[in-house]
């Protein structure tokens, strides 16, 4: 199961580092959102990134993937990607699912995944008829223009088009955001399988109770920098960390 | 009887040209939010090319239209690397001041390096058959055009659909930020867009100089001038609209000459943009107007 992840890497060995970020500044024009972070995401582990509103988890991602400007390094499989374009970043196997879903409305569900494959290696490529055994409810709306999905249908096709990529990691941005309790645990329960797999997750999530869950490493970040980190049973027994973290106090 | 069928092709042979005209607008429109005032010197490069296949004396139709074709399309994508590919993210105005620009550099251009002075180009024999149907004879150049349209929009739309970079486009009008992070370069489909709209230049100009039979620096300006108001009147950004607007604004045009009193013949431009201002009191943003969905549900 895990062999695949090492396709055409290195051969794959367990903890080897997959993504890191070091010393990482993120700019939204004169704005300083993220100052001077560092972390690192081993193959096949599930790496939170928990924060309140504002504290730079979406500027984080955006500097993972390139789109916002950002200083320090980004390692990915032992290469300086911080110069690399967007579209090299993903085309290398970094997928994203962004914050607030941003499916392709205008199109089709088959579309928006068809769109999800194109940049990918054709030989590594899944077929969607493949994928929608994984995501029946996709399967059903294939033809279905995406803008009209609920919520939590636009969640999973957003992950399911970054999936088709066959990413080497995966970056999921609040994929619980605004969808009903029943709907964040089937969205909790997907992520878990994703993990089993073995494919390796960031996970950006408010919902600490579930993030940490299911993740190997939990990083706290606030105000743009990281207030705390530590294994998700460390930080459990914290009762002021996890009083600040499910936001009850 | 006969002069309605007859007016009826004019309608839909002048729709079919503003159609074209306005797609390449709106194709470009619709991904980088740029009103492309240069399109209509896209044209006078087709022109130019079918002048200068004359001056080589290659008179064959068929090398003057690939020519001409050719020349608009690398003048398109040229210019897209040249003046647009620096202003790509700025805000609109910086867009549409830089086509401006172009536009008029490239009029001085054409003055300065060939001549002021309307030139004649090579005429297409097979546009200048008159054929009889029934009781109306419609000439060729009309037929053709009315065909081109047809298949050029029937292309894009498969192309629109069933293509990678096709897809991208349709979801780059909507979100260009995530088509990059869907790992597809942004560079190609800016580089496509621009082709498509060079070729529907390309495929006007073939039309545009078959009913004027000769080029001018000065050529673009009324193309390009009906085709922002075809997709004005469409709702700018909609590629259905451009086409919806080419055809209702020919079928004015047309019906505005039919209609008016030769007294009142020099006022047929007043009354064409006369009702379609009209049509948007009814429709400020156009009649297809590109609903601004996002994917997500808030
Ligand atoms: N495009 C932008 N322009 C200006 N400032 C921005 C921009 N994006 C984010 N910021 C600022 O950067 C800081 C961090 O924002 P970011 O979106 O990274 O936070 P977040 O942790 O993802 O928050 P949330 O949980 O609400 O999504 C905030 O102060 C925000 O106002
Ligand atoms: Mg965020």
């Amino acid at each position: 199961m895990l062999e695949r992840r090492g396709h055409n890497g290195p051969a794959f060995r367990f903890s080897k580092e997959m993504l890191s970020v070091d010393n990482l500044e993120v700019f939204h024009g004169p704005i300083k959102a993220v100052h001077g972070i560092s972390f690192k995401i081993d193959a096949g582990q599930c790496v939170a990134l928990l924060g309140p509103n504002g504290a730079g988890k979406t500027s984080t991602i955006s500097a993972i993937t390139g789109i916002a400007r950002a200083t320090g390094q980004v390692l990915f499989e032992g290469s300086d990607i911080s110069k690399t374009p967007v579209e090299a970043r993903i085309q290398r196997g970094i997928s994203v699912s962004p914050e607030g879903r941003r499916v392709f409305a205008n199109l089709t569900v088959e579309e928006n995944l068809r769109l999800g494959s194109a940049a990918s290696d054709s030989n590594t490529k899944t077929s969607i008829a493949e994928f929608f055994d994984t995501f029946p409810i996709l399967g059903e709306r294939r033809h279905q223009s995406a803008g009209t999905l609920s919520g939590g249908e636009q969640q999973m096709l957003a992950i399911a088009r970054a999936l088709i990529a066959k990413p080497r990691i995966l970056l999921l941005d609040e994929p619980s955001l605004g969808l009903a309790p029943k709907i964040v645990g089937q969205i909790f329960s997907l992520i878990g399988d994703l993990k089993a797999k073995g494919i390796t997750i960031l996970l950006v999530e408010q919902n600490a109770a579930q993030a940490l869950r299911l993740s190997d490493y939990v990083y706290f970040l606030n105000n743009g920098r990281i207030a705390a980190e530590g294994t998700a049973e460390s930080l459990g027994k914290s009762d002021t960390l996890m009083a600040e973290l499910t936001g009850i106090s | 009887m006969e002069y309605l069928a007859q007016q009826m092709m004019n309608a839909f042979a002048f729709g079919a040209e503003y159609a074209l005209l306005a797609l390449g607008l709106a194709i470009v429109f619709s991904i980088m939010g740029l009103v492309n005032f240069a399109h209509g010197e896209m044209i006078a490069v087709g022109g130019y090319s079918m002048v200068a296949m004359a001056a080589l004396s290659l008179g064959n139709p068929m090398i003057v239209i690939g020519f001409a074709l050719l020349a608009a399309v690398v003048a398109s994508v040229t210019l897209e690397r040249v003046a647009f590919r620096p202003v790509r993210y700025a805000d609109p105005t910086t867009g549409l001041l830089t086509a401006f620009g172009v536009s008029i550099i490239l009029q001085n251009l054409f003055l300065l390096l060939v001549s002021p002075r309307p030139i004649a180009v090579t005429s297409l024999y097979f546009l200048e058959w008159s054929i009889p149907i029934g009781m109306v004879s419609i000439s060729s150049l009309q037929l053709f055009e009315a065909l081109t349209t047809i298949i050029v929009i029937v292309a894009l739309m498969l192309f629109l659909r069933q293509t990678s970079l096709g897809l991208a486009m349709r979801a780059a009008a909507l979100d260009f930020e995530m088509v990059r992070l869907t790992g597809i370069r942004a560079n190609r489909v800016f580089a496509m867009a621009f082709m498509i709209s060079g070729m529907l230049a390309g495929i006007a100009c073939i039309f545009i100089m078959a009913r004027r039979g000769s080029v001018d620096p000065h050529l673009g300006f009324d193309p390009v001038l009906k085709a922002f108001v075809a997709c004005v009147v469409g709702g700018f950004g909609s590629l259905p609209g451009a086409v919806l607007g080419g055809f209702l604004l020919g079928v004015v045009e047309v019906a505005m000459l039919v209609l008016l009193p030769q007294s009142l013949g020099g006022m047929t431009d007043a009354f064409v943009f006369g009702i379609i201002a009209l049509v948007l009191v009814w429709r400020p943003n156009g009649i297809l107007a590109a609903r601004a969905e996002k994917g997500d549900k808030q």
